[in-house]
């Protein structure tokens, strides 16, 4: 599959996340399943998978709160079977919910998180002056945190996580419910701190967000089945077999020429996106060919042409060809 | 640098913050105790005192009416009708406006000066058993001085002569009785509630997942969300047992001071087995519930309204395991009893026992339940 870390000989003190072999069972339930991956520094991280599949476990292990069933996770350097105190200490972390005190005001709710982190009284100033500055909340220090807009709380979670200057940030699900400007605010917010060194380890529901990613990975019920690079993951032969190609073909009809579509042999698979269906075609079947057999039976084909595959895409492929292996494997 | 309270000092600041801002909250939980206490305190009386009574007197001539006079004057009954049938007593009794039925016969008369044993029947409702209980002793006893005074000479004292005497309450006064009680009820009450929801309001929020991403540790946490209320309980049983003392005006035999410092392991426990609650409450609502089944047992079992000796064995075992049993004893022996800690030593070491223990439970509890799940 992807660059896997497994064996190699670099030494977990210099990346700041490096996953081995972690496993986690419940009973006799394996809710991770050998994942292993590694975070290098300054890198934002997405960790996607559908819900249940151990996105909070794998978060859970590696900030220390869950015991490793096996296996082993350095965090920033540190081993968290062994250190998870110091490991939390280093490490940030936001939840979806933002989890801030409504009935406190912005200025309680940092000032709390900061000595909760240990920062003594001229630091907790220090960094509470600097992170207003950073994220513009001066005016609202005095009101209470219940009183602010999504994208506000947002921005007042993140300060309280950073206030103490971590080093690696877990951010989970840190876009769920808020609005699109505040979206892309904070991600402009991520890439300019990145630029300054801090990782982040991001889980996302979100594709869009999954391509601003400078490294992705996905977990599929406890395995982690894509690890790497947006871009390395698009040719990856799984999502790209050999001697085929992935068309977008607009037209009005989506719907009727989508079930059309999917009779015309060397069409290995299709689904609609908006306007268009995206398809994976075997490449002895031309534009021309398809756009003809569609106007023959009645559908306008307003555009076709050859399209990169999105991280939907990817994913799709890959679960499909995870989901194979293991019916393979049940079956033997 | 290990240590195992870390984050105290923040939580127990933001706690008081959390306290100050819902200054509401605070009012009514600290308000409706008091307000409970009026209630019971003015509105219960267990003393059975002027019973409702028909009378059937069939004879009507002096001896009859001496005997009804006797029944009057005892206080425990309340003439309400006079009736002139049998039938009309029933009715009377059956319909519930009089509990008791007197039927002096015919002949009463006659056969009191005729030296005979002359028989008046007494017809109790037996639906509440108090009420029946005294309803019975009362009349015995006055068949019995009756029929004592018109055999022995007069000025003759009794062969036996029981003296009762009432200690620590004697004008048995209901208050007396109840509101040493009620205090161990209402402390629970106050002290359960405010730390169940106070960890679970953070569940809801999600705030309590944050704190765990924290180098806050499991202890650090719970003291410092349980101290700011174990202020408030202290406060609390301050404030009841002011107005006990000055409004109801019971009186309080033994040392203030003992009962304050042996109330601290009771608030202590009453504290854990709020954390409890919240490791196993999801939403305040849940919360709610399972608060209301630690206190029906300390209702029912602790000794508030049913004595324990009288309990059937199991109950009487089960009442072993409710705190406020504890608290209650230690109560009503300093405030009616005047008992000091030679007597209550046990009962204050039995309470910090039970809250060590269920602190233990709670935190293990909550670290697996609620960090790791």
């Amino acid at each position: 599959m992807a660059s896997s870390p497994a064996g190699s000989a670099v030494s977990p003190a210099e990346a700041s996340i490096s996953a081995e072999h972690l496993v986690r069972r419940f009973g006799h339930f394996t809710a991770v399943n050998d994942v292993s991956f590694r975070v290098e520094k300054g890198e934002i991280f997405g960790f996607l998978g559908p819900n249940g599949s151990g996105k909070t476990t794998v978060i859970k292990m590696l900030t220390g709160l869950l015991p490793l069933s096996s296996g082993e996770a350095h965090v920033e350097g540190l081993d968290v079977r062994t250190n998870s105190e110091e490991v939390r200490q280093r490490i940030g972390y936001m939840s979806q919910n933002f989890s801030l005190y409504p009935d406190l005001t912005v200025a309680e709710n940092l000032q709390f998180y900061g000595r909760v982190y240990g920062l003594d009284a001229a630091r907790l100033k220090r960094r509470i002056d600097e992170t207003v500055q950073m994220n513009g909340l001066e005016p609202y220090m005095n009101r209470l945190s219940a009183q602010l807009s999504g994208g506000w709380k947002q921005r007042l979670a993140l300060g309280c996580a950073m206030l103490h200057e971590p080093k690696l940030l877990f951010l989970d699900e840190p876009t769920a419910g808020i609005d699109p400007v505040a979206r892309r605010q904070l991600w402009d917010l991520l890439f300019e701190l990145s630029a300054h060194g801090i990782t982040f380890f991001v889980t996302t529901h979100y594709m869009d967000e999954a391509e601003r990613c400078s490294h992705v990975a996905y977990i599929y019920y406890g395995k982690l089945i894509a690890d790497g690079t947006p871009n390395s993951l698009r040719e990856l032969p799984d999502v790209q077999p050999e001697g085929t190609i992935r068309v977008e073909i607009t037209t009005p009809e989506v719907t009727r020429a989508l079930r059309f579509a999917r009779t015309i042999p060397g069409i290995r698979s299709a689904t609609i996106f908006g306007q268009s269906i995206h398809a994976l075609i075997e490449d002895r079947l031309s534009l021309d060919e398809i756009s003809g057999q569609l106007s023959k039976n009645g559908i306008a084909v307003a555009e076709i042409r050859p399209l990169a595959p999105s991280l939907e895409d990817v994913f799709v492929e890959l679960t499909y060809k995870h989901q194979a292996l293991q019916e393979a494997a049940a079956r033997a | 640098m290990r240590n195992a309270f870390r984050g105290f000092g923040a939580i127990f600041y933001k706690e008081i913050l959390h306290v100050r801002r819902d200054f509401g909250t605070l009012f009514f939980s600290l308000i409706i105790p008091l307000l409970q206490m009026v209630l019971l305190g003015f509105g219960i009386d267990t003393n059975v005192r002027q019973v409702n009574t028909v009378v059937f007197n069939a004879d009507g001539r002096r001896e009859s009416r001496e005997l009804l006079d006797r029944l009057k004057n005892s206080d425990t009954f309340h003439i309400v009708r006079y009736v002139e049938s049998d039938h009309d007593m029933n009715d009377e009794i059956i319909s519930g406006k009089a509990r008791v039925g007197v039927k002096i016969p015919v002949d009463y008369s006659d056969r009191l000066l005729h030296g005979m044993s002359a028989q008046v029947l007494v017809l109790i409702d037996g639906s509440d058993s108090s009420v029946a209980g005294i309803a019975i002793n009362v009349t015995t006893s006055i068949g019995l001085d009756e029929s004592l005074r018109r055999v022995l000479p007069d000025r003759a004292t009794f062969a036996v002569d029981m003296r009762p005497q009432l200690l620590f309450n004697p004008d048995s006064r209901s208050p007396n009785f109840f509101l040493p009680g009620l205090t161990a009820i209402l402390l629970l009450n106050v002290t359960t509630f405010l730390t169940a929801f106070a960890i679970v309001r953070e569940k809801e929020r999600g705030t309590l997942e944050q704190l765990f991403v924290t180098p806050v540790q499991p202890y650090g946490l719970l003291l410092g969300k349980l101290l700011p209320y174990f202020g408030i309980g202290f406060f609390e049983l301050c404030l009841i047992l002011t107005a006990m003392r000055f409004a109801f005006r019971v009186p309080i035999h033994g040392s203030a001071i003992l009962l304050a410092f042996l109330s601290l392991p009771y608030i202590f426990v009453s504290l854990s087995l709020g954390i409890l609650i919240s490791s196993k409450a999801n939403s305040q609502g849940e919360a709610m519930q399972l608060a209301f089944l630690t206190i029906l047992p300390s209702i029912f079992f602790s000794g508030y309204i049913f004595p324990r000796e009288t309990m059937p064995l199991v109950f009487r075992v089960l009442s072993y395991f409710v705190p406020a049993s504890y608290f209650i004893n230690i109560t009503r022996g300093v405030i009616l009893r005047g008992a000091g800690i030679q007597h209550l030593w046990i009962d204050g070491l039995a309470l910090f026992a039970m809250g060590a223990f269920l602190l233990t439970v709670a935190a293990r509890r909550f670290r697996n339940k609620v960090i790791m799940a």
